[in-house]
């Protein structure tokens, strides 16, 4: 049992941390905002420089072969750093997909695109009717000739705007909510049929509304079982949860970080509002929601390699929750504490609140991994 | 970072689980389960039992009966220990005044007391808090004025645990008045059996007696009996309250409890079903699992770092152990609440005496809901745990 990082996981940290400590600061964020799609090329491609965008492939397939601890390093760092990139769609999301599913065609046609920062992915799931059932899907892909046709909507893709390759969930068979017959196919975002409505979302990253009307892709399109993919598309989302979860802790550590600095300088009635004890006592219980957060970050890192499938998911929903109210506490608290100023876009405090807001409802809620926790049986 | 245990550790727990199996009477772990009182003798045997195998005060130096385990080893005896379950050693002989002893005693102290502490052939109770100093320990009035090889000592102490049992106690008392505050105290050790101490039960809300008030007139201690320096105490006390550190969190007693409260809920129904199929008891009891299961983690994060790095100065981390650990156990006791319903109600007129067959077990649920509400008054209240992170962590 061990909670440290290696020499080489270190390194990375003091790397990551140092490029965005240079690159990254609140300033130069709105002015990334402001660049086409609404991120800066320039950091993507200093992220590649620095390997950073091939961590999680293999030597073999040109990326480093790191693990999850090294994922959940880069997350917390870019969390702390409220970075715009389209990490999690390309890399944490799509390359995923790649790594666990793609066959050795599909890694060589699009890994190398990935790593080096020349290409973004987005992952098009979310549906009006799916909320945050995985396996509920509309959207069809049809057998035509030895390719597929697919039609169907899909919602809120992140970095779904930008991105030059989709990875589309599919039906290819059954019932809307069947777990079986569901695909997963790669679609070139400029095929013929897609339709992307882009825009901004609440936390100021980009996502789209996307629309595939007779789109047709080659036998090769689907990554995986086509007629079978739900299996794979529950890791790869898994990992997601994962890596959202050290997002959110990265998020509540600066937060927190953010907030004491602040009450220790804004004076009222003569002395530092941090000198008022219920001030001092809400800002050690974010300290606690957050150290309980950031355990079950460390854990859900680590439950990715259980053997025991269910015993997996269910660690992974449990961390979920924990992060989901550890991260509602330490956002509100982080505003309350700011008092006005904390309201304003000004104010870097209010920006770390809407992430943290919007990664609750990423991935499934607290309520809805709190069931999901439930109908296994629970934790002991 | 690797959860996983290593074989050795593996085995460990298996080791301990077996003896706890083998040697813990059957009648002791019931009445933990159950939620009731353990009598005296029950106690005592059970560790003489723990300490004849080698195991009463394992985290002590090896020198003085200790068994050089890991922190990681110290941490799956308790977790097992607490999850079987059985009474956890006497604290205030194994976790408070023996490590005061060895640590600043004399040679001729840690050869009288250390192995009658082991043992449990004394039995020690707590001298700190005053009826005027609960969180303000301080700010204590108690005192020991030296009169030839003597020390008189008069004045009162309360929540005195478990005294009514008790052959010693450690006390912090008064030595300089004109000392401020910190300064003028000492750490003194004497019999409760000498003239002048009285005990007085105090029953608490659970109709349970605990907890004591103490009343010293004109005892005399002899002079000896000053555990290292005279004012100085302060020091001892300090050190003796950061000792206790990840056993606070009790995970394995929450643990326990809601393999419990799982297993009632399981028989008992409401509505036509068992309580644990009710969606609103059950997402309040998965809440309380995540929540417990995280500060399993953050427990063993410490219990990693000080295996990694020494135990050093003491770990803020305590604090969140302490705060989310009581919560957690307050939680447990709330849901069994829930669980018996309405049967909740019928107050136990045997009061303390367990030892009545007939009694209804549900008797001792709301009891254990009122007597757990100690959990985050007791060893620094939660409140002045989050002082201690506003201070120590946030440097408000």
């Amino acid at each position: 049992m061990d909670f440290d990082l290696t020499e080489e996981q270190r390194l990375l940290k003091d790397s990551i941390d140092g490029l965005l400590a240079d690159a990254y600061d609140f300033d130069k964020r709105k002015l990334y905002m402001k660049e086409k799609g609404g991120w800066s090329q320039g950091i993507w491609s200093k992220l590649a420089e620095q390997g950073l965008l091939g961590l999680p492939f293999s030597e073999e397939d040109g990326g480093f072969g790191a693990g999850g601890v090294e994922t959940m390093i880069v997350m917390e760092a870019m969390g702390r750093a409220l970075v715009l990139e389209p990490y999690l769609a390309t890399v944490v999301l799509s390359g995923g997909f790649l790594r666990h599913g793609g066959s050795a065609a599909q890694k060589t046609a699009h890994l190398p695109g990935i790593i080096d920062g020349s290409k973004t992915f987005a992952f098009a799931q979310l549906e009006k009717q799916s909320r945050y059932d995985l396996f509920d899907v509309a959207t069809s892909a049809k057998k035509k000739g030895d390719g597929w046709v697919i039609d169907g909507e899909k919602f809120v893709v992140l970095n779904g705007e930008n991105a030059d390759t989709l990875i589309v969930t599919a039906r290819t068979a059954g019932g809307q909510r069947d777990r079986s017959g569901i695909g997963v196919f790669i679609v070139p975002a400029d095929a013929k049929g897609v339709t992307r409505k882009g825009y901004p979302t609440q936390d100021g990253l980009h996502a789209a509304d996307i629309t595939f009307t007779g789109v047709e892709v080659g036998s090769d399109a689907a990554i995986g079982d086509p007629a079978n993919a739900l299996p794979l598309i529950e890791r790869v989302v898994d990992e997601a949860r994962i890596a959202l979860c050290a997002e959110a802790v990265g998020l509540m550590d600066e937060s927190l970080k953010t907030t004491v600095e602040y009450i220790k300088t804004r004076k009222q009635f003569g002395v530092a509002i941090g000198s008022f004890q219920s001030l001092q006592h809400r800002a050690s219980d974010m300290f606690v929601a957050l150290e309980q957060a950031r355990s079950m970050s460390m854990f859900a890192t680590m439950a990715a390699d259980f053997d025991d499938a269910k015993e997996r998911a269910t660690s992974i929903a449990a961390a979920k929750v924990q992060i989901g109210k550890s991260a509602k506490f330490v956002g509100q608290q982080a505003i309350q504490l700011h008092g006005g100023i904390g309201m304003t876009m000004e104010a870097k405090i209010g920006h770390y609140f809407k992430r943290l807001t919007m990664i609750e409802s990423t991935f499934g809620d607290t309520d809805y991994h709190m069931r999901r926790v439930s109908e296994a049986g629970g934790l002991i | 970072m690797d959860l996983a245990f290593t074989k050795e550790e593996q085995a460990f727990r298996e080791e301990v689980r077996a003896f706890f199996r083998d040697n813990v009477p059957a009648e002791t772990r019931r009445k933990m389960v159950e939620g009731r009182h353990l009598s005296k003798d029950e106690m005592v045997t059970w560790w003489r039992i723990l300490n004849k195998k080698g195991w009463g005060v394992s985290h002590w130096p090896t020198e003085y009966g200790g068994t050089g385990w890991t922190s990681v080893q110290h941490y799956i005896f308790n977790e097992e220990l607490q999850a079987y379950p059985a009474p956890q050693p006497l604290a205030f002989g194994v976790s408070m005044v023996g490590p005061v002893i060895y640590t600043f005693g004399n040679e001729e102290q840690k050869k009288k007391y250390l192995p009658r502490i082991a043992n449990v052939d004394d039995w020690w109770c707590q001298g700190f808090s005053e009826p005027g100093s609960g969180s303000d320990l301080a700010s204590l009035k108690t005192k020991a004025e030296r009169r030839g090889d003597k020390w008189i000592i008069n004045g009162q102490k309360t929540w005195t645990t478990l005294a009514q049992h008790a052959d010693m106690i450690f006390c912090l008392c008064r030595t300089d008045p004109s000392a401020k505050k910190q300064m003028g105290i000492s750490f003194i050790v004497f019999s409760m059996k000498s003239k002048g101490v009285t005990v007085r039960p105090i029953q608490t809300i659970d109709g349970g007696h605990e907890v004591n008030e103490v009343f010293f007139d004109d005892v005399e201690v002899p002079i000896e009996n000053l555990i290292g320096e005279e004012n100085k105490g302060w020091d001892y006390a300090k050190f003796l309250l950061g000792n206790e550190r990840t056993g606070i969190a009790r995970v394995g007693v929450s643990k326990e409890r809601i393999r419990r409260i799982k297993e009632l809920a399981a028989k008992i129904e409401a509505g036509g079903r068992p309580v644990l199929e009710d969606p609103s008891f059950r997402e309040k009891l998965t809440a309380c699992e995540v929540e417990l299961k995280a500060l399993e983690l953050t427990q063993l994060r410490v219990v990693a770092d000080e295996g990694k790095h020494g135990k050093g100065k003491p770990n803020p981390a305590s604090s969140v152990l302490k705060i989310k650990g009581s919560e957690i156990q307050q939680t447990t006791t709330e849901l069994l609440m829930e669980v018996i319903g309405p049967f909740a109600a019928p107050y136990d007129v045997h009061g303390d005496d367990d030892s009545n067959e007939t009694m209804d077990w549900t008797a001792q649920i709301a009891p254990s809901y009122f007597n757990n509400r100690k959990v985050s008054i007791y060893g620094g209240s939660n409140e002045i745990q989050r002082n201690i992170i506003a201070k120590a962590v946030l440097g408000l």
